[in-house]
C-alpha cells in the first residue's frame, strides 16, 4: 500500500495531479472558501512519480463532472478520484469545458466585463490543449496564466 | 457578418445614395433613433443624423456622456432598457469594448454598434468596403494599409472583411505598430494574400488602393522618434505620382501630417468621398433593421 500523506477518506472526491502550487486556486474554482463547510485537505508539493504535485481531497461529496472539469483551466492533467468506502470506485481526467462563466476575468482592462456593469465574464474556450479562452465580449484571447486571472 | 449580408448592404446603399445626395426621402418617417454616444464623435454621429433626417426619420440622444443625464451612474444596462422603451432602434458608441454586446443583451429594439472601444465599428468597414465597390474594386482588391495597423480598430475590422473578397493585402507599417499577429493569421486563414513591409515605395505602384491611418503621438515615448516615424508615412504629391492613375487613396479621418493637403486635390483623393459614402451606408443599414428594405 502506497503512502498516504494524508488520512484516508470513506468518501468523497480526491483530486490529484494538480500543478504544484495550484491547490488553493482548484478550491477557488470550485468555490470552496472560507466559510464552506466541507472537510477539505490539501497537500502541496508532494514528489510523485511525475515529479511535484498538489492533491485535494474533499470529504463526504462528490463533485459533479460540469463543476470539475472547469479546474482543468489551471491543472489540465488532473485527476479525479471518487471514493467509496475508502477505495477508488470511479476515476477520470478533468477536460476543459466549451464555455466557461463567472470562473475568470477578462485580462483586458478595457473591456465591458471589466466594469461595475452587471456582468458575469463569459469565454469560450476556443482551444482545449494548451487551453485558450476567448472573452465573448471584447474577444480578446488568454493563453497562458490563466491562474492570474482567476475571480 | 457574411460576404452576403455586406453584399446586400452596399446593393441597398447604392439605391439610397440619390437621397444621400439630397432628394428628401421618407423611409424612415415615423422613426426615432436614439443616439447614445458615450464617447465624442463627429463623422459616424453627424452621418447617422444625416442618414435618418434625409429619410425623414427624427433622432434623441447625447453626444458625451456629461451632456446626458445619465451621467449620474446610471449603468448602461440600465440605459439601454431606458432608452429601449422610448425609441425604434439605438445607435450606441462606447469607449469599451463589447458594449454593444453587452447592451443588446438589454435592448428590446434593434442596436447598432457605432464603435465600442478598440473593438469593432462595422459601419466605418462598411463604408469602407463601398469607397473601394464604388471608386476602385473590392473582388480582389489589392490594397496598402499604411500607418497605425496596431491600435487602429478600423484596420482591423477591415481586414477581417476584406478577407472575405480575396484581397491582396499590403501591411505597411513600422515594426513597433505592425499589425498583431494573431490579426494576421486569422485573415490568412480566412483567405487573404498578407504581405507585411515598413515602406510605402516598396508597395505604391501595385496598389489599386491606399489605405492611410493616422499614427498617434501618444505611441510613442520619445518625441523624436514620433516626428521620424511620421515623416516617413507621410503620403505625398511626389510619391503619389508613382502610383497608378487609377489608384485611389482613402483614410478613415481625421488626418492630420499623414497626408499632404496638397494630395487633396489630386484625382487619386477619395477620402472627402469616402467619408460622404457613410450617408448611404448608414442610411441602409436603418432601413434594413426597420424592415423598409427585405
Ligand atoms: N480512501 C482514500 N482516501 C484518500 N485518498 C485516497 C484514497 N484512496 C486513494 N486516494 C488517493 O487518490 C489518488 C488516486 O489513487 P490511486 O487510484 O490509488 O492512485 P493512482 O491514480 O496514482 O494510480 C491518490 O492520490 C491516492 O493517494
Ligand atoms: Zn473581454
Amino acid at each position: 500500500m502506497k503512502e498516504l500523506k494524508v488520512k484516508r477518506i470513506e468518501s468523497g472526491t480526491v483530486i490529484d495531479h494538480i500543478p504544484p502550487g495550484q491547490a488553493p486556486n482548484v478550491l477557488k474554482i470550485l468555490g470552496i472558501r472560507g466559510g464552506s463547510k466541507e472537510v477539505v485537505s490539501m497537500v502541496m508539493n508532494v514528489v510523485g512519480k511525475t515529479g511535484k504535485k498538489d492533491i485535494v481531497k474533499i470529504e463526504n461529496r462528490e463533485l459533479a463532472e460540469d463543476e470539475l472539469d472547469q479546474i482543468a483551466l489551471i491543472a489540465p492533467n488532473a485527476t479525479i478520484n471518487i471514493i467509496r468506502d475508502y477505495e477508488v470506485v470511479e476515476k477520470y481526467k478533468v477536460t476543459p469545458p466549451d464555455f466557461v462563466e463567472g470562473v475568470v476575468k477578462c485580462s483586458n482592462p478595457n473591456c465591458i466585463s471589466n466594469t461595475n456593469e452587471p456582468i458575469v465574464p463569459k469565454f469560450l474556450v476556443e482551444r482545449k490543449k494548451p487551453v485558450v479562452l476567448r472573452c465573448m465580449y471584447c474577444e480578446r484571447k488568454i493563453t497562458e496564466d490563466i491562474a492570474k486571472y482567476l475571480m | 457578418m457574411s460576404k452576403e449580408e455586406i453584399d446586400y448592404i452596399l446593393k441597398v446603399a447604392e439605391k439610397l445614395e440619390p437621397y444621400a445626395r439630397g432628394v428628401q426621402g421618407d423611409l424612415l418617417s415615423g422613426k426615432l433613433f436614439a443616439m447614445l454616444f458615450y464617447e465624442p464623435s463627429t463623422r459616424t454621429r453627424l452621418s447617422f443624423e444625416t442618414a435618418t433626417k434625409r429619410l425623414g426619420g427624427d433622432v434623441i440622444g447625447f453626444s458625451s456622456p456629461e451632456s446626458s443625464s445619465f451621467s449620474k451612474g446610471e449603468s448602461l444596462a440600465d440605459t439601454i432598457r431606458v432608452v429601449s422603451g422610448y425609441a425604434d432602434a439605438i445607435i450606441l458608441r462606447h469607449p469599451k469594448e463589447g458594449a454593444a454586446l453587452f447592451a443588446s443583451q438589454y435592448s428590446t429594439v434593434p442596436l447598432i454598434n457605432a464603435g465600442d472601444g478598440a473593438g469593432h465599428h462595422p459601419t466605418q468597414t462598411l463604408l469602407d468596403l463601398y469607397t473601394l465597390h464604388k471608386e476602385s474594386t473590392l473582388e480582389g482588391v489589392k490594397i496598402a494599409l499604411v500607418g497605425d495597423l496596431k491600435y487602429g480598430r478600423t484596420v482591423h475590422s477591415l481586414v477581417y472583411a476584406l478577407s472575405l473578397y480575396n484581397a491582396k493585402i499590403f501591411l505597411v507599417s513600422p515594426p513597433e505598430l505592425s499589425m498583431p499577429s494573431h490579426v494576421v493569421s486569422d485573415i490568412l486563414e480566412r483567405g487573404a494574400t498578407v504581405h507585411e513591409t515598413t515602406s510605402i515605395e516598396d508597395v505604391i505602384e501595385e496598389v489599386d488602393a491606399i489605405y492611410m491611418t493616422r499614427i498617434q503621438k501618444e505611441r510613442f515615448p520619445d518625441p523624436s522618434e514620433y516626428q521620424r516615424v511620421v515623416g516617413s508615412y507621410r503620403l505625398t504629391q511626389e510619391l503619389l505620382k508613382m502610383a497608378k492613375p487609377t489608384t485611389i487613396v482613402m483614410h478613415p479621418l481625421p488626418r492630420v501630417d499623414e497626408i499632404d493637403p496638397a494630395v487633396d486635390n489630386m484625382p487619386n483623393a477619395k477620402y472627402f468621398q469616402q467619408s460622404f459614402y457613410g450617408v448611404p451606408v448608414r442610411m441602409a443599414v436603418l432601413c434594413i433593421l426597420m424592415g423598409v428594405f427585405d
